[in-house]
């Protein structure tokens, strides 16, 4: 199908070097694999004029989804429909993508021939949450979309007030330095919660998100309510043959290991370098740098932080620590049960819209720790508390 | 539609195992160490002395299926039908067969693909929806990017920083993405508070709901109109109370905006991640070039390519001069606006009486 609205000021971002989103619109739009290309014509076109106006033209609203399904779909539409009927429905479809965004080439052709027959053509490699995002299609054709999708083994991701789809950095599939398997917590993760997360019901938002190691790869201390990050226990482990090997390459193990070390545990004395783990936060700098070098230490596992949210009511949180150490080995029932008393503990006390990071900053955490159960330890803080206004309870005082 | 398949519900997503390339399966969780070879090749090496080299090429995020049927070309003919995306929404083919590295990475130039955005470079852009997909946007997501890295692209494809500069993007101040804990981020933002359509609350919104919904308590009910009230000194323009009443339209095209913040850091190497700063308030929204936005950005990369020590993210330079400095060196002028009043505000004031000059 040739163009049918004229894009002067978009046809701008086709030009430059950086591979150009306006291109793949237009190639929806021509393409005779794609069964219906109106959509990403009239997109073409609404977004001409958003660009002209220097405003958004889609409509908050309308509650749209499949059948036993709260969650999952976004639904979307235009403004100004009669300008641009092919995305008067322009509803999102959120696929839950696999582990570490591994894709065989058959399984990516299943999705697109769908996706053609009964959508855009458009997708998102992927969403910020991790889902491969469907992107625009009419209200009739989401529940045929699903019945080939679910049919192939594909379900869909959550949206809404509900548990967000799960996703992990990739983590042992091809990285020396995870401390415990993402993908397959991940996986484990999706099943157990299906219900909380094709169903919402929470507050607010919940998600996960895995990372293997303190880099963070997937970005979790910033944006998962839970964050589960992989760590260690026991003594770096050092191969000094490596290290003088990166030496005599041209590195300056004085200045870009050494004096970088957040903790000074380190020295070298041009033979030799020494770590006292005693000191080491684990901050993984040295074995980012010298990873033929360093290993980490040989207990494995992970650090639970929880909390972390986008500036949105409050203002920004990270995540914070509430389980310094915990083995994460199938079939993580520690960590499920973990999970559900927290859970328990929002679902009590949260209000609407709140995330369970703001929950615990306004009943304190203290309170969170005392009713889910959670033993105080110092890795929970930077520094004990600076005011002298603290509580005790009934049982703590003599009658 | 009697000839649609049988739908099931709640199966989750396909197990990872099916989707492996056999050398990842074979030495999973078992590699040893890797190297990066160039800006767009990496090699992992697994105990067993395995390797599996890793091309990178960059993707709009926003793409056809006919951009993925050709990766998939490609794949099949190198990858023996394998491929995978990096959370920054980058493509990956993974070889087990050096011989197959040259010819793959030919075949992609030839083809066009921008590879690059391994080792201490800039990688893809995170980043959100704006005017293709969302009703909140101030700005639009994908065209930032495009522009900014038009510009930055020899960052991804060649030339090395003093250590990994993450970008990010969101078309609004819920920012979708992890851009408040980025090097540098570009934030749509307005600077006008909501218009209230008094005629529509009663039909498109809930008003205790509405008046809940604002972070800074600037609604309350207006029962004589049946709607409700802004205390205008009070908004700071978030438009949170459009997302949950769709008669407060906040978009103001001569006033919405760009802002730009940066020295976040999500990762723990060294220093403690840290949340993005306020380095410049309000750049006009010019598309489809934004050439105010892409200028300001350059001029803070390029303070810190000047600047940091190797290794040294943005915010760890930053911290190492001191904020009063990188204005100094910046050149970017500093304004009421920078100035925290909101919930975290006093741990940012300096509550001492050093300072640089
Ligand atoms: C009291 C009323 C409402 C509240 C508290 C509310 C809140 C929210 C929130 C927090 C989100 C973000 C969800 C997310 O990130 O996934 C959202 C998304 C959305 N809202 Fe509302 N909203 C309200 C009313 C409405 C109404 C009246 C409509 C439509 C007529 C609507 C349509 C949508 C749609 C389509 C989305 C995107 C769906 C999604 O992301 O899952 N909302 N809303
Ligand atoms: C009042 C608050 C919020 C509202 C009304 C809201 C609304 C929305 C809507 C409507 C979308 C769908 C965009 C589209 O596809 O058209 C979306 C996507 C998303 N939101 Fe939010 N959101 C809110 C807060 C947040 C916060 C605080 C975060 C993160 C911490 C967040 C993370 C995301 C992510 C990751 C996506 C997917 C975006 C993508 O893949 O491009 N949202 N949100
Ligand atoms: C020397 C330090 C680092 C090394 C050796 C390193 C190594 C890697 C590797 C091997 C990947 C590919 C993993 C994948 O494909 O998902 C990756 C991806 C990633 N890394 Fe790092 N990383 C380092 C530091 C960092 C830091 C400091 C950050 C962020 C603060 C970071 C953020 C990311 C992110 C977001 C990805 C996702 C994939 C992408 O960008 O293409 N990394 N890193
Ligand atoms: C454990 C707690 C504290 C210790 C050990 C401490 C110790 C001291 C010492 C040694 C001085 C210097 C006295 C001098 O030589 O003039 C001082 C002065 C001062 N302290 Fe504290 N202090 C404590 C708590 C506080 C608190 C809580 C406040 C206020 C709320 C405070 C306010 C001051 C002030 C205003 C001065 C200057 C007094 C003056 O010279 O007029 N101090 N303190
Ligand atoms: C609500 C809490 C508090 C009240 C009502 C209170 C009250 C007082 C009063 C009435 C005095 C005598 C002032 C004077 O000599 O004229 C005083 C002195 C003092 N308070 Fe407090 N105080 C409080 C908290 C604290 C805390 C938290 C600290 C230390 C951490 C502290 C440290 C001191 C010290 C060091 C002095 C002696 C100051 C001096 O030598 O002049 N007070 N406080
Ligand atoms: S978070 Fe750690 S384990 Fe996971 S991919 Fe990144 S560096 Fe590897
Ligand atoms: S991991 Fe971090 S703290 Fe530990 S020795 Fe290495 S650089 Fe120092
Ligand atoms: S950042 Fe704001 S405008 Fe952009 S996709 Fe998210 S909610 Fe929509
Ligand atoms: S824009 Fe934000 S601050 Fe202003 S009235 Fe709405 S919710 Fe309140």
């Amino acid at each position: 199908m040739p163009q049918k609205h004229p894009t002067p000021l978009i046809d701008e971002l086709e030009k430059g070097a950086f591979p150009s989103f306006v291109k793949e619109i237009k190639r929806a739009a021509e393409s005779s694999n794609v069964q219906d290309n109106n959509y990403a014509q009239d997109l073409l076109g609404q977004l001409e004029l958003s660009y002209k106006e220097k405003k958004t033209h889609w409509k908050h609203g309308g509650i749209v989804g499949v059948r036993g399904y709260g969650s999952g779909v976004i639904g979307r539409y235009s403004d100004i429909p009669d300008q641009f009927p092919g995305v008067a429905h322009f509803h999102t479809i959120r696929v839950n993508q696999p582990g570490g965004f591994f894709y065989t080439t058959e399984a990516l052709r299943e999705i697109c021939d769908i996706w053609d027959k009964y959508g855009s053509g458009l997708t998102n490699m992927h969403g910020s949450t991790g889902d491969i995002i469907l992107l625009g299609t009419k209200t009739d054709n989401l529940e045929p979309v699903f019945a080939e999708l679910s049919s192939r083994g594909w379900d869909l991701g959550g949206s809404g007030s509900a548990v967000r789809t799960p996703s992990c950095c990739v983590g042992p599939a091809r990285c020396e330095w995870a401390c415990y398997d993402t993908l397959e917590l991940t996986y484990q993760i999706t099943q157990r919660f299906q219900d909380e997360l094709h169903r919402p019901m929470f507050p607010y938002k919940f998600k996960f998100k895995m990372a293997g190691c303190a880099v963070d790869c997937i970005a979790s201390i910033a944006r998962a309510d839970m964050s589960i990050i992989g760590t260690w226990k026991g003594n770096i482990q050092i191969d000094q043959d490596e290290v003088r090997n990166y030496a005599k390459n041209g590195m300056d193990i004085q200045a870009e290991i050494v004096d970088m070390c957040p903790t000074g545990c380190m020295s070298w004395d041009g033979n030799e370098l020494k770590i006292n783990d005693e000191d080491c936060n684990r901050c993984m700098h040295c074995i980012a740098k010298m990873t033929k070098a360093l290993r980490q230490g040989e207990e494995k596992g992970a650090t639970i932080l929880l909390g972390s949210k986008a500036p949105i009511v409050t203002g920004a949180l990270m995540s914070w620590v509430i389980v310094p150490f915990i083995k994460l080995e199938p079939p993580y029932e520690e960590l499920f049960d973990l999970v559900e008393r927290i859970w328990e503990f929002w679902d009590e006390h949260g209000k609407n819209r709140e995330r369970v990071g703001e929950l615990i900053e306004r009943m304190g955490f203290p309170v969170f720790l005392k009713e889910t159960g959670i033993e105080p330890h110092p890795a929970m803080v930077k520094e004990p508390r600076r005011d002298p206004f603290f509580f005790w309870s009934e049982e703590d005082v003599e009658k | 539609m009697s000839e649609l398949p049988q739908r099931q519900t709640d199966i989750g997503p396909p197990h990872y195992s099916k989707f492996l390339p056999p050398v990842i399966k074979e030495n999973y969780g078992k590699w040893r160490y890797h190297e990066i070879l160039s800006a767009g090749v990496m090699v992992h090496v697994a105990e067993s002395g395995a390797k599996v080299w890793t091309v990178r090429v960059a993707s709009p995020r926003l793409v056809s299926t006919d951009f993925i049927r050709d990766i998939c070309e490609i794949a099949d003919k190198y990858c023996d039908g394998h491929l995978r995306f990096t959370t920054r929404h980058n493509v990956e083919f993974l070889v087990s067969d050096e011989s197959k590295v040259d010819p793959l990475v030919n075949e992609l130039k030839e083809k066009g693909y921008m590879i690059g955005g391994i080792g201490d470079r800039i990688s893809n852009v995170v980043h959100t929806q704006g005017w293709v997909h969302c009703h909140s946007a101030a700005t639009d997501a994908s065209g930032l990017v495009k522009v900014m890295m038009d510009e930055l692209h020899e960052y991804f494809t060649e030339k090395e920083l003093p250590a990994k500069v993450r970008l990010a993007v969101a078309c609004c101040v819920n920012m979708c993405g992890a851009v408040h804990c980025s090097d540098i981020a570009l934030v749509g933002v307005h600077k006008t508070p909501p218009r209230i359509e008094h005629d529509k609350v009663k039909n498109l919104c809930e008003i205790p709901s509405t008046v809940a919904s604002c972070p800074t308590s600037a609604i309350s009910p207006d029962p004589a109109k049946k709607s409700v009230k802004i205390k205008i000194e009070k908004c700071m323009y978030c438009g949170n109370c459009y997302s949950v009443c769709p008669a407060m339209p906040i978009s103001d095209p001569k006033n919405d905006g760009v802002a730009i913040v940066v020295g976040g850091k999500v990762s723990n190497l060294r220093s403690n991640p840290k949340f993005s700063k306020l380095a410049v308030p309000w750049l006009p929204n010019n598309p489809p070039r934004w050439p105010e936005v892409v200028e300001n950005v350059k001029k803070i990369l390029n303070a810190y390519i000047e600047g940091a020590k190797k290794h040294e993210r943005l915010g760890e330079w930053v911290e190492r001069i001191g904020w009063e400095k990188f204005f100094k060196v910046t050149g970017l002028p500093f304004q009421l606006q920078h100035i925290d009043d909101f919930t975290f505000a006093r741990e940012t004031w300096r509550m001492a009486a050093t300072f640089k000059w």
